[in-house]
């Protein structure tokens, strides 16, 4: 999964502008969400996967913080960009001769 | 499915039903027609994007007011099969004025038969823009960075739904 599409869940997506405004542990971000903690856990596994946030241990807990090379986040959102730039292009080439 | 974060390129491809020849014409003759409107570096909505079909030449929006953002030099012209330009646009979504730090796009047009084109984008040298990433550190936590970001992203996604 791209940085797009790990962003493209609401909750997902909340989860990680909680996480971009500072650094936080699992349950911290279960606390302030209407969802599991498992299901944070899970959606933060995937944001990882996408390059979009790092973890590391303190004591017991894993705190989650944003990765913030920036390169995650600029490639899913050129990613993005130039699907949708094929996608409309594909659309207006195919379109009758007479048209372009 | 992973997208690993050292990979410093975009690539993606599509297959069109017209001939490579008309293909290339109407990605660089349309390109108004086809960049996502919501990519917007003016103050003002666009009126229209227009790509120089030249080396040297410029992409650039001009806004309903006539302001102008150019955010592109075309490095490469070769119809019908090839065009390589450059991205001069930061991770901020800004104008990149270190022109040494853009990245480029190259679009390749591929002949599958007379009727069908293959076009392959490549968007690399993405990590070229963090050169300056470094000293935006503290910008990325004030309005122009990761929350605009996430705007941008929230604004779309929500188009999309």
């Amino acid at each position: 999964m791209d940085g797009w599409a790990a962003l493209a869940d609401p909750t997902r997506r909340l989860v990680f502008e909680l996480v971009v405004a500072r650094p936080r542990a699992v349950g911290e971000l279960a606390a302030q969400l209407p969802v599991t903690r498992p299901a944070v856990s899970q959606h933060l596994k995937l944001l990882k996967t996408a390059g979009l946030v790092l973890d590391h241990a303190e004591g017991t807990r894993r705190i989650y913080r944003v990765n913030r090379d920036g390169l995650a986040a600029l490639r899913a959102e050129l990613d993005r960009f130039w699907n949708q730039t094929l996608a409309n292009f594909k659309q207006l080439v195919e379109q009758p001769q007479e048209d372009a | 499915m992973t997208a690993p974060v050292q990979d410093t390129s975009v690539r993606t491809e599509i297959v069109v039903d017209a001939p490579q020849e008309r293909a290339f014409r109407v990605f660089t003759e349309n390109f108004d027609r086809i960049k996502p409107r919501e990519h917007n570096m003016l103050a003002v909505d666009i009126a229209e994007s227009v790509f120089e079909p030249r080396v040297g030449g410029r992409v650039y929006d001009r806004g309903v007011d006539g302001t102008e953002c150019r955010w592109a030099r075309v490095l490469a012209y070769e119809p019908p099969g090839r065009i390589v330009f450059t991205w001069d646009i930061n991770p901020y979504w800004q104008i990149e004025t270190d022109l040494d730090t853009s990245s480029e796009v190259e679009v390749r047009f591929i002949a599958e038969s007379p009727g069908r084109t293959r076009v392959e984008l490549e968007h690399r040298n993405l990590d070229r823009h963090g050169d300056g990433w470094e000293g935006m550190r503290e910008g990325v936590r004030g309005g122009d960075g990761w929350p605009l970001y996430l705007r941008r992203f929230a604004a779309v996604t929500v188009e999309d739904g």
